[in-house]
């Protein structure tokens, strides 16, 4: 669990140097590695720079298995651009390209691993306080995004008994069955929410 | 003081469509067409287009995008993190901000009761043109790739989404009818009622 968000997060818990960095720290580290990696021209540089991740993750001990569920998702991916890249380009540049794309993909997950779901979200926040100069209520904001973060359970429930109702009339098959009730019962949801909101006088 | 504000009533709306598209993520992907598993995360995105209208869904599919920034796993296959951002598919996540945007706007000019052809067109528009223009060049852009290659590569997503797109036409329209208060324009109107009384 990720304290005040609620909700279990990518975080993974530990007291390593990186995890001790301020965020704010490791979001300009991650900028400029991925400059870096951008500029990068000869493969053995790009060598260099996969050892220096590996060095990295080797210090926030996060572990293979929660690296490795970071990299996973774009297999598929970097399997497709090497491909492509080693017909049109030859094996050099495929090798270069689909290591860069890997090596960006998990330097900026290790800044997600080793930083608090809530932390990131308050500086996320941060950030984005300058829109009030735009007009944009920085409370309602903060509601908006705590009101979602407690909502998706209540709709994943929401959506696990509307899938039990639908096996229940035996159309499972049919997925317009499914989320037509599932989205007009988040709507009442909603509705419900917005005015039980309004009665509590957040709407003046 | 603020200008730009959002009723509480929309408020909730808003919060209720992000967690609907982060918990359509997490329901387990429907085999429809062999043995990839299509997962109806991007039915929930152009669903919020088509209901809440165009800002009220591009502030939706925003907060949705920034706790996945902030490192909630809720983009379907239980991803998330900073790492989506610097991957290859970052510009088909931003592109949901735009597209839903689109459907929005759309659908707000189909009236009190918006038929299923222009919610069919919406859909498209925005849940496939738009997303597709802004992710496959940085699609491109990532993977050195130039942007016929990449467009190629990406082939591969089309008959799953077109599908999507013909399905988020048919939800919206079922919904539309059982909750009249599901299009933007009936919705606006009630609140503008509202604030008469």
């Amino acid at each position: 669990m990720s304290g005040a968000t609620g909700l279990a997060g990518i975080y993974v818990p530990g007291s390593s140097p990186l995890h001790r960095l301020p965020v704010g720290v490791k979001l300009l580290g991650l900028a400029v590695c991925c400059t870096v990696l951008v500029l990068l021209r000869s493969p053995w540089a790009m060598g260099a720079a996969a050892l220096v991740t590996a060095g990295l993750y080797a210090l926030s001990g996060v572990g293979a298995a929660a690296a490795w569920a970071q990299i996973r998702p774009v297999r598929w991916f970097a399997v497709a651009l090497f491909a492509v890249q080693w017909v049109m380009a030859g094996l050099p540049t495929a090798a270069m390209l689909t290591s860069r794309l890997v090596l960006a993909v998990a330097l900026a997950a290790l800044v997600t691993l080793t930083t608090r779901t809530s932390a990131m979200l308050a500086t996320l926040e941060r950030g984005l306080r300058p829109a009030r100069r735009l007009g944009v209520d920085p409370f309602r904001l903060s509601l908006l995004l705590s009101l979602t973060i407690r909502t998706v359970p209540v709709m994943a429930g929401l959506a696990v008994r509307v899938r039990e109702a639908q096996r229940a009339r035996g159309v499972e098959w049919s997925l317009r069955a499914f989320a037509v009730p599932l989205v007009v019962s988040a709507l009442r949801h909603a509705d419900a929410l917005g005015e039980a909101l309004s009665a509590r006088g957040l709407d003046d | 003081m603020y200008r730009l504000r959002l009723p509480i009533v929309d408020v909730a709306r808003v919060a209720v469509f992000a967690a609907l598209i982060a918990a359509l993520g997490l329901v387990p992907g429907l085999n429809l067409f062999g043995p990839v598993p299509i997962t109806l995360q991007t039915l929930g995105v152009m669903l919020a287009g088509a209901i809440l209208g165009s800002w009220r869904a591009a502030l939706a599919v925003g907060v949705f995008i920034l706790l996945v920034a902030a490192g909630l796993p809720l983009l379907a296959g239980f991803r998330g993190g900073l790492g989506v951002f610097t991957g290859p598919s970052v510009g088909f996540l931003l592109g949901w901000l735009p597209g839903a945007a689109l459907i929005g706007w759309i659908v707000e000019r189909g009236g009190r009761s918006p038929g299923i052809g222009r919610l069919l067109v919406a859909s498209l528009a925005g849940g496939l043109g738009v997303v597709y223009l802004v992710g496959i060049p940085l699609w491109a852009l990532v993977g050195g790739l130039t942007l016929g290659q990449a467009a190629l590569l990406t082939l591969g997503f089309v008959p799953g989404d077109v599908a999507k797109a013909v399905l988020t036409a048919f939800v919206a329209r079922g919904t539309q009818r059982a909750y009249p208060d599901a299009v933007p324009a009936v919705h606006r109107e009630r609140l503008r009622a509202g604030k008469e009384l």
